[in-house]
């Protein structure tokens, strides 16, 4: 299986903090890799570094074979990145139809009425049908956080980026996001999950990361990861039921 | 079966096909108000519908595409000023210097855009007021269009419209009402169309806008040139009603710009019935307040600070929140299909 993002020495700071200290990993095609550390150490960051919402200050992002550091947020979008955002933007005075619609219009390109078939298998799949009319500013949190899944995937991406969509959830809710995540990456869809709901995370992914201050301190299979020394440092007290 | 198979998608509302007979009705009505309305009548009818278009326009800029413009007398001066040298120079007929009017409106907006694009926040709206102050000090330069003190429509260009007084006002009256109607229609198909939906979105996060596919910059730009343009048309048109232009009254910021921002904010930015509303409640209060003088201003400032306090967004956005009323058939709604033979 061929590579589909690569991040070669990527860094960023804001003034003195340094949110990507040379960043360097790269992700195979299908797999699922996941993202775990501190708040904030840097994870929403790196998502906004990699899908071109925010400039790199030196490194190198290739996804697909193609060099997108000088991309924006958009193309990269087109070529197949798409995000949930940890704080939900939903488009407040559109419905969560019309918010799905959006993504499938424009990021996935599609025509009308094959965005809206996709739009309709999508909002079943993550049980926001019974929603589809409601304004998206009228949602709870926790909906607003499955129309930010909903959306990514009526982009219908190559490379899903979650950015803690579990944080809150019941048990019931959580078990059935998890075999949500697993169904579409059984499907093949390469991602990259943010969770601090570890046994959320080790119950789909095959790889740990584990950033710090922007770095990566650790890396690996999800159990040795845990169990290392430094990732016990920084999460004494964070669940480890994995 | 999957979703796709079991629910359906459709964009009419009964409340949008409703709002779409009566609207059609309404029209009918104001075509035909040559036969029923005076002189005086037809006269504040066709500013109220020149209102309304400039409202319409600044709505999209402001209220979807996020640019809040204090300097689109720019384009209704140099729309003006566009007619009377077409029909004096090159001796179009009115009509044909209105639409081509237009269009110059629309290559001009391209270079502003490049440069005021530049500007972020209150930059932007003073670059705008900044550029429309270069346009009237520039036009009032040109001798051959009256310089500083203006010039009148000669009477030809006037006459050409049609025979007899109450021909042409009649056709210029009609001119504004087919203007205004084009213009609701331009907008309403725009906000219809995947662009359309495109900026909406911008209109409502622009950063998820981005992240989803959305070319912001260019959708923007296309909003910035389609508005330069379509103000521009309709200034021309305001100054046909004039029959006489000056640098003064042409970049007028009170009458292309204030009110316009007034009738949308007081309406409901960021809506295609704002407009509709915020024009009714102007012209509602100009009439009645006519006799105040200068003290109209000061109420208009009242209402506006008044609205602006109880209703954010506008009386539609009242309307909107507390009923999901929309008029316009822009949105989607989904539906379970009728079960064969359940
Ligand atoms: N746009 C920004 N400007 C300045 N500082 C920022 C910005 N975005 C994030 N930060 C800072 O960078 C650090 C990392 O933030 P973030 O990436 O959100 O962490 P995490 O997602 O791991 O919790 C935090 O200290 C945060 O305050
Ligand atoms: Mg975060």
């Amino acid at each position: 299986m061929g590579e589909i993002l690569s991040l070669a020495s990527v860094t960023k700071s804001f003034g003195a903090v340094t949110v990507a200290d040379a960043l360097t990993y790269s992700l195979a095609e299908g797999e699922a890799l996941g993202v775990i550390g501190p708040n904030g150490a840097g994870k929403t960051s790196m998502f906004n570094l990699i899908t071109g919402t925010l400039p790199l200050d030196a490194g190198r992002i290739t996804f697909l074979g193609h060099d997108v550091t000088r991309q924006n947020a958009a193309q990269r979008c087109r070529a197949g990145m798409a995000r949930s955002f940890q704080v939900p933007q939903s488009f407040g005075g559109l419905t969560v139809f019309e918010n799905a619609m959006i993504a499938a219009t424009q990021g996935a390109n599609l025509p009308g009425q094959e965005a809206e078939a996709l739009c309709l298998d999508v909002l079943e799949q993550t049980k926001l049908m019974s929603k589809a009319n409601v304004l998206a500013s009228r949602l709870a949190l926790l909906d607003r956080k499955r129309l930010e899944l909903t959306r990514a995937l009526c982009a219908r991406p190559k490379l899903l980026l979650l950015d803690e969509i579990a944080g809150g959830l019941t048990d019931e809710e959580c078990r059935s996001l998890i075999e949500m995540i697993r169904a579409i990456h059984v499907s093949g869809m390469s991602i990259i999950w943010i969770e601090h709901v570890v046994h959320a995370l080790t119950a789909v992914v095959g790889r740990l990361i584990v950033l710090d201050f922007g770095k990566m301190i650790a890396e690996g299979n999800p159990k040795a990861v845990m169990e290392s020394r430094e990732v016990k440092e920084i999460y004494l007290g964070i669940e480890t039921d994995a | 079966m999957s979703a796709r198979d079991n629910y359906r998608v459709f964009r009419a509302t009964r409340a949008s096909r409703v709002a779409a007979v009566l609207g059609l009705a309404v029209l009918v009505l104001l075509f035909a108000a040559p036969w029923w309305a005076g002189r005086a009548e037809l006269r504040l009818l066709g500013e109220i519908f020149l209102y309304l278009s400039l409202a319409m326009l600044w709505n999209l800029l402001a209220g979807y595409a996020g640019f809040v413009s204090v300097g689109q007398q720019a384009y209704v001066g140099l729309g003006g000023y566009l007619l009377f040298a077409l029909t004096i120079f090159l001796g179009l007929h009115p009509v044909a210097a209105i639409a081509a009017a237009g269009l110059a409106g629309a290559l001009v907006a391209m270079p502003v855009a490049l440069l005021i694009f530049r500007l972020r926040g209150a930059y932007f709206a003073i670059g705008t007021w900044v550029i429309a102050e270069v346009f009237r000090l520039g036009f009032a330069q040109l001798g051959a269009l009256g310089g500083g003190s203006g010039i009148s429509l000669p009477v030809d260009a006037a006459r050409s419209l049609a025979e007899g007084r109450d021909a042409r006002e009649a056709v210029s009256y009609w001119l504004t009402l087919g203007v205004a109607t084009a213009v609701i229609t331009i907008a309403c198909l725009f906000l219809r169309s995947r662009r359309g939906l495109a900026l909406t979105a911008i209109r409502d996060n622009e950063l998820a806008a981005g992240s989803l596919g959305i070319d912001i910059w260019r959708t923007k730009f296309l909003v910035y040139v389609i508005v330069g343009g379509l103000t521009t048309l309709v200034g021309a048109l305001i100054f046909l009603q004039k029959l006489r232009i000056s640098p003064e009254a042409a970049f007028s910021v009170n009458d292309w710009t204030a009110f316009v921002i007034f009738i949308v904010v007081i309406g409901g930015i960021g809506s295609l019935e704002g407009p509709f509303v915020g024009t009714i409640v102007y012209f509602l209060l100009r009439e009645m307040l006519a006799d105040l003088g200068a003290a109209y201003l000061i109420v208009l400032g009242a209402v506006a600070i008044a609205v602006m306090l109880v209703a954010p967004k506008g009386l539609w956005g009242l309307v909107r929140d507390s009923t999901g009323l929309r008029l316009f058939p822009l949105g989607y709604r989904t539906e379970p299909k009728e079960k064969k033979g359940a």
